[in-house]
């Protein structure tokens, strides 16, 4: 597994990062067809994630909570907009109530993948994430689900509070 | 630099940044201005547009801490900021960690010898040291 590519954009605030596995696509496929499969990597092992409701195809949904390490539960939601299996995935990404209901006062992402055979037994695969709003990047780094977040805000804060050199 | 101490103050800020850079001219004028400082009749020279169009442009900019202006005698001077644009970056950085993240989870489920089935629930956490089931793929 080696990424290969990270691509910004801040002017279009949008995230680009390939990454080519040994596998080919359509076992790189079961990774986000299976949910058993999508609960080990979707969530950190400090922020572990369950899925309730999975299902992958063109208008489908996937539901699912992330534990907190005090235990709490937060609910989010994908609605797939487009499925090509094991080829393409595009979906939204956003956050849901307590209940598990869509929360739509909350900012979503757009999720495209794309796995792309490199050989016989291998994949590219391409995420682009792109977001809405700059709140929405910031809701998705303050829902604490970044890896490291505090360590990383910690940085941000400390370079906010830096006096201008001038 | 103001100093945020809330997240809504962090997102003011980091809104102005994204605004800022949204602009292909704004985008330019800071890329003109890292390089060396320019006077705003100078930036106004290298665009088709007016002073005027260019100083709201420098003002944007300013407003998001990408340039300083500051006066020299009678000219304006504008001079970029790098470590605002690095700021840009940063937050990108820390949603590409993210998935960063994922990714290597990713490449730890497909280099297991015997994927499990679309249909087994996996209990065992990952990692575990026992033989993995050998499992027929039938249909």
């Amino acid at each position: 597994m080696t990424v290969i590519d990270v691509q910004q954009d801040p002017a279009g605030r949008t995230l680009k990062i390939s990454t080519r596995f040994d596998a080919p696509p359509a076992r790189v496929w079961q990774i986000w067809q299976d949910p058993r499969q999508l609960e080990r990597w979707w969530g950190p092992p400090t922020y572990p994630a369950t899925v309730i409701d999975h299902d992958l195809s063109p208008g489908g949904s996937v539901t699912y909570f992330m534990t907190s390490p005090e235990g709490d539960k937060h609910y989010g939601w994908w609605r797939v907009t487009s499925a090509e299996a094991p080829h393409r995935l595009e979906f939204e990404d956003g956050f849901a109530d307590d209940a598990g209901r869509p929360n739509l006062d909350l900012p979503t992402t757009t999720v495209r993948v794309q796995l792309t055979a490199d050989g016989e037994a291998a994949t590219v695969m391409t995420i682009e994430s792109n977001f809405p709003s700059t709140e929405a990047m910031e809701q998705m780094v303050a829902m604490g689900m970044v890896e490291g977040m505090s360590a990383a805000l910690g940085q941000i804060e400390a370079l906010l509070a830096e006096p201008t050199a001038d | 630099m103001v100093v945020y101490t809330d997240s809504a103050g962090r997102a003011a800020h980091a809104d102005r940044l994204f605004h800022a850079l949204a602009d292909a001219t704004r985008r330019e004028i800071v890329a003109l201005t890292l390089t060396s400082e320019q006077s705003v009749s100078e930036l106004a020279r290298r665009f088709p547009m007016s002073f005027a169009a260019v100083q709201k442009h420098v003002t944007v900019l300013a407003g998001a801490g990408l340039v300083t202006k500051h006066r020299h005698g009678r000219e304006q001077r504008v001079r970029g900021n790098p470590e605002a644009l690095r700021e840009a970056h940063r937050l990108l950085d820390q949603l590409a960690q993210l998935w960063r993240g994922r990714i290597e989870r990713m490449g730890a489920i497909l280099a297991e010898p015997a994927p499990p089935t679309s249909t087994q629930s996996v209990s065992t956490p990952a990692g575990t040291d026992h033989e993995p089931h050998s499992q027929g793929e039938s249909p």
